[in-house]
């Protein structure tokens, strides 16, 4: 599991690649509410491209996150799953807390 | 063509990758579709997760997977001896966790249940849990 962070005008992408269980989660987590303690942050996109692998606790993941921005009135952008990614975020109903980068 | 293994390991979060990578390892002897095999990879990463944080709290416990195919159909049972389920009901209800501090959705079960044809739980508080979970392979053709 690998996280690669930019932070740029106000927004973190979090591009996360391998795969994301229970194990993995606990550095993926303590590695985003690092980069999240800057106040400046405003919004959070995941750019799933590279994850060949995402059971539930990856949702966890994401939500929490999401809770964090959101407190400081932000928003975030989920792109590139995988089918088998896919699936689970539509199950979770995530996707009704995302909006458009354009719509910032 | 029948075939049967049986595995157990540490209640490590580690375990998670092994289990899958054993369970997908022995399905790929009877021929299943990419997205079966991604199926099964996240049921039985669900059901040891689910062993380990929940069963056995991250103490040290020992969880048990048993994989068994005939003719077509996969029986994936992962077993535990932790502190089991009041409520089975509940537990498997989406999105209820017993742990929403640790950041857990809620959504083990339900994603068992989508990924597999057949979901059953069994436990005993005090005594452990077991998971049996059903999969026809090679159904899409």
């Amino acid at each position: 599991m690998r996280s690669t962070i930019i932070k740029k005008g106000g927004v973190l992408t979090a591009k996360l690649s391998g795969e994301l269980d229970q194990h993995s989660a606990a550095k993926v987590r303590r590695e985003l509410d690092e980069a999240l303690r800057d106040p400046g942050i405003r919004r959070i996109e995941f750019d799933l491209a590279g994850l060949t692998f995402m059971d539930s606790s990856g949702i966890g993941v994401i939500l929490g996150r999401y809770r964090t921005v959101s407190r400081r009135g932000g928003s975030m952008g989920i792109a590139n799953a995988a089918d088998n990614v896919e699936r689970i975020l539509r199950m979770s109903g995530v996707y009704t807390l995302t909006t458009e980068r354009s719509a910032q | 063509m029948k075939n049967l293994l049986r595995t157990s390991f540490p209640s490590l979060t580690q375990n998670e990758a092994l289990a899958r990578g054993i369970a997908a390892q022995f399905s790929l002897l009877f021929d299943p579709t990419v997205e079966e095999l991604s199926d099964i990879r996240t049921a039985v990463s669900e059901a040891v997760t689910n062993a380990v944080i929940h069963g056995y709290g991250h103490k040290n416990g020992v969880v048990f997977m048993e994989l068994c195919a005939e003719d077509d159909v996969l029986t994936v049972t992962v077993r535990d001896e932790g502190r089991g389920i009041e409520d089975i009901e509940l537990a498997r209800r989406p999105f209820y966790t017993s742990m929403p501090e640790a950041e857990r959705s809620g959504m083990g079960f339900a994603v068992m249940e989508a990924f597999m044809d057949s979901v059953k739980v069994e436990s005993e508080p005090g005594r452990g849990t077991t998971v049996i979970m059903k999969k026809r392979l090679g159904s899409d053709e």
